[in-house]
């Protein structure tokens, strides 16, 4: 175990680790999240977009409207200057950045591991937090809204679709979201092809 | 009745009864699809295929309606009040229908003309007459909002207008009914010793931004200038106008001007007429109008002109013709090649076409001048005649083409529409219309490229066709299907207004560059309240502006404390941006002002002036979301 995590990668996986740090930056500016509504007044539907900085409607107008339609139940106004998170969370990926560009320098198969942790970690805590912020927005009404309907909460989903009352809501990661996943992939890809070619060379 | 009228009459009679058989035998030919029900079914959510915009006539507004299904879509207000929206009401638009005559609020509005490039509609703008009160205006068709108004000067019954030249360089505005140019007070009857005259007017339309200037006027003798068409790819350079009283007859109109056997179709160059104006042969005339111009979500700006430029004919030669047509011709169309310019002689047994080839090689040829008029040669009539379309109905008015070399024409007095084939000049289909037609409109008709799958006849009588309401009969237009070998009727439909003369535009042309809201932050109204946060009061002496939000469901302020005799400015912003959310605002017994209906991130401006003491509601109007009935509140009025 202790040779497979100094074992230096191959000059094909560590072009890849490089090649991950280098789309990782595309996530700087493409949405990691989306939520989609649709109800009957908006055929066109309405979209919302999480980046790593920041919140937006996926039209200049929709999260206005979002808004809009979630002050009748009492919902807070989702603004992005509300959520603290937003303000790290572009140095957490930097970090996922620069450790692909370290790895570059110190190729061991360690480093990748290391990746690996840091991945399942930034999405865990991501999501955690993320469902924790729908839950909130989803469960702390205004009471004096002016719709209430007893029992009834809000919160989308974490993933994949919901109704609630005439709306439907979908949440599913964007781009940035695969883009990430993907790299995780990656990652865990390199572990397994290292891990091949250390038997191959004991053999 | 006199002698002379009595065998006028006689002889109208033999030639009525003359051709009534052979129009008899065109209601045999005529058929209703049976399928025709299918055919104009727009399933729901399904999209008509065309936009039709139709004049309301009198009601002076346009209509849109969606064909193949005739539903009726929008009311655009252009130049009569309308309390719907508050159009001709609120500060922002009052200034519309301003005049030289002050404020006019009505009109009689007949042509509409969809602006071109190349000679194919490119659903920018539509234009409309004003004919009342001499005026044209540009509707923009982003917003299907009226943005500009021109008046026109030294012309009356501004009827043939607005026809664009190929590439909408001009619009052309001709005097209906000729008047003393300058106005003056002389007898009437010096009308039939040429003291009455008539005006062509060249509207110059920007072609970026569309604002409309008059660049030029003709003065041309004084008869009735009924309407125009302007010529297409060799005919570009001229436009073709119909006169009817050629006579100059002064009273009992319908027989003095109907003693002639022919009157004319006046061939103007304006290209020429440009060239001479450059060339400083037209003079300093006088005139005062107004422009009335209202750029997106700001007041209009109403702003007063003073003088043209005149041209005389007799200075300008080779810039303008006479071609007789028989009888006291209506329409003049210029079919798709920009060949053909087809007469509609209200009162003529045939309908005259005449060759444009022809009147450019013979027009300055002695040999082929009759005679002149104030320095206008007049052509032989042979000499330009392409053909004639023997005995086709009673009553030719109007002719559209369907761009496969055919040509349509509408017929007043037997209710009919006429198919006839171009060249041959043989009728090939009559089509019975329901009734007294007057003008008939095919999709892309008046362009190069006609796309010819549709006709609306536009009706003058509905008896029997509707169920009754009371005395007025519902106005009506009526559709048929010719994109194959055989017209056929599909539906009649009740309009707004008189539908007098419409152009249609396939839907995609339009449909995906309509606006669907003011984007709040390019909002330069002067009163605009972008957030409401800058909602608030503020107090001029006994002058108060309120600027104020509306949003669903509530405005901002919402209690607002006021002195009788006091003016309230309410300055409201609709701060939503999404589509198809207006926001009304009416307030309970305010005299002089109707409602307002403010789109997306438009602002619009309300005077009121506070009355005797009370408490005074205000709501919105238009029903906005779940909680609009309780989007209301108070003014008070104290003493």
């Amino acid at each position: 175990m202790k040779g497979l995590l100094f074992q230096s990668l191959s000059k094909k996986n560590r072009l890849l680790i490089l090649g991950v740090g280098l789309i990782l930056v595309a996530v700087y500016v493409i949405p990691i999240w989306s939520i989609s509504i649709s109800a009957p007044q908006y055929p066109e539907g309405l979209g919302m977009h999480i980046w790593i900085s920041k919140i937006t409607g996926a039209t200049p107008y929709d999260l206005k409207n979002i808004n809009l339609l979630n002050h009748y139940i009492g919902m807070q106004e989702i603004v992005s200057e509300s959520i603290p998170e937003l303000l790290f969370m572009p140095y957490v990926l930097g970090y996922l950045i620069f450790g692909a560009l370290i790895t570059g320098l110190y190729p061991k198969v360690g480093m990748a591991i290391l990746g690996i942790i840091n991945l399942i970690i930034v999405g865990i805590v991501g999501l955690a937090d993320f469902w924790r912020w729908e839950y909130n927005y989803g469960h702390n009404l205004n009471p004096d809204a002016p719709i209430i309907v007893e029992g009834m909460a809000y919160q989308p989903p974490l993933l994949g679709c919901k109704e609630m009352l005439n709306i439907t809501a979908c949440s599913y990661p964007s781009y940035g979201g695969i883009i990430l996943g993907l790299s995780l992939i990656v990652l865990v890809y390199i572990l397994w092809d290292e891990k091949q070619r250390k038997k191959s060379n004991v053999v | 009745m006199n002698k002379k009228t009595n065998l006028i009459l006689i002889t109208l009679g033999i030639v009525v009864l003359s051709i009534i058989p052979n129009c008899k035998k065109g209601a045999a030919t005529a058929t209703l699809a049976s399928d025709a029900a299918s055919r104009v079914y727009v399933a729901p959510g399904e999209k008509d295929e065309v936009y039709a915009f139709l004049s309301g006539g009198f009601s002076g507004q346009m209509s849109v309606y969606g064909i193949p299904s005739a539903r009726l879509f929008k009311i655009i207000p252009v130049f009569s009040v309308f309390p719907e929206n508050g159009y001709g009401f609120d500060e922002e638009t009052k200034d519309m229908l301003k005049t030289t005559h002050g404020y006019v609020p009505w009109d009689d509005s007949h042509h509409v003309e969809a602006s071109m490039t190349d000679g194919k509609q490119d659903g920018r703008w539509m234009f409309l007459n004003a004919n009342n009160t001499p005026r044209l205006a540009r509707i923009d068709l982003k917003s299907f909002e009226t943005k500009e108004i021109l008046e026109i000067p030294n012309t009356a019954g501004n009827h043939a207008s607005p026809f664009a030249t190929e590439n909408t360089e001009y619009l052309m505005a001709a005097t209906r009914f000729s008047v003393p140019v300058p106005q003056a007070s002389v007898p009437i009857d010096s009308f039939s010793k040429g003291g009455f005259k008539g005006t062509v007017t060249m509207v110059k339309v920007d072609k970026n931004t569309g604002r409309l200037s008059i660049e030029l006027q003709v003065l041309v003798p004084g008869f009735d200038y009924d309407l125009s068409h302007c010529g297409k790819k060799k005919s570009h350079d001229w436009c073709f106008f119909s006169s009817y009283n050629s006579e100059q007859a002064h009273k009992m109109l319908e027989v003095g001007a109907s003693k002639k056997d022919k009157d004319f179709i006046l061939a103007f160059n304006w290209v020429r007429a440009k060239e001479c104006k450059d060339q400083g042969k037209a003079y300093n005339f006088g005139g005062e109008y107004v422009n009335n111009f209202r750029e997106e979500n700001k007041p209009a700006v109403s702003t007063k002109l003073s003088g043209v430029k005149m041209l005389n004919p007799k200075d300008c030669p080779g810039m303008m013709y006479y071609m007789p047509t028989p009888k006291s011709p209506h329409g003049t169309d210029v079919d798709s090649t920009g060949e053909y310019i087809v007469g509609g002689g209200k009162l003529a047994s045939v309908i005259p076409v005449h060759s444009f080839s022809k009147m450019i090689e013979v027009k300055d040829k002695k040999e082929h001048h009759s005679t002149e008029i104030d320095g206008i040669p007049v052509l032989k009539y042979e000499s330009t005649l392409a053909g004639e379309v023997q005995k086709p109905c009673l009553g030719p008015l109007h002719t559209e083409f369907d761009g496969q070399g055919y040509a349509y024409t509408s017929c007043f007095v037997s209710s009919e529409v006429v198919k006839w084939k171009l060249g041959t000049w043989e009728v090939v289909q009559h089509l019975p219309a329901y009734y007294s037609v007057g003008h008939l409109s095919i999709v892309g008709g008046s362009s190069t490229e006609p796309y010819g799958k549709y006709l609306i006849a536009m009706n003058k009588i509905t008896k029997d066709r509707f169920l009754p309401v009371g005395m007025e009969l519902p106005q009506s237009a009526q559709l048929y299907d010719i994109s194959s070998g055989k017209a056929e009727l599909l539906s009649d439909f009740p309009t707004v207004g008189e539908p007098h003369y419409s152009q249609m535009i396939p839907a995609k042309l339009i449909m995906d560059k309509t606006a669907k809201l003011y984007p709040l932050e390019e909002n330069k109204h002067p009163y605009a309240t972008k957030t409401e946060n800058e909602a608030k009061i503020v107090k001029l002496g006994s002058t108060t502006h309120i600027y104020m939000t509306a949003i669903r469901s509530h405005f901002k302020p919402d209690i607002i404390e006021a002195r009788t005799g006091e003016t309230l400015y309410f300055h409201v912003t609709n701060l939503e941006q999404d589509y198809d959310i207006p926001h009304g605002f009416a307030i309970g017994g305010a005299p002089n002002m109707t409602n307002l209906l403010i789109m997306p991130g438009e602002t619009r401006t309300f005077k009121w002036v506070a009355p005797k003491p009370g408490v005074y509601p205000f709501y919105c109007t238009d029903f906005c979301s779940a909680l609009h009935q309780e989007m209301q509140q108070y003014i008070r009025v104290s003493p």
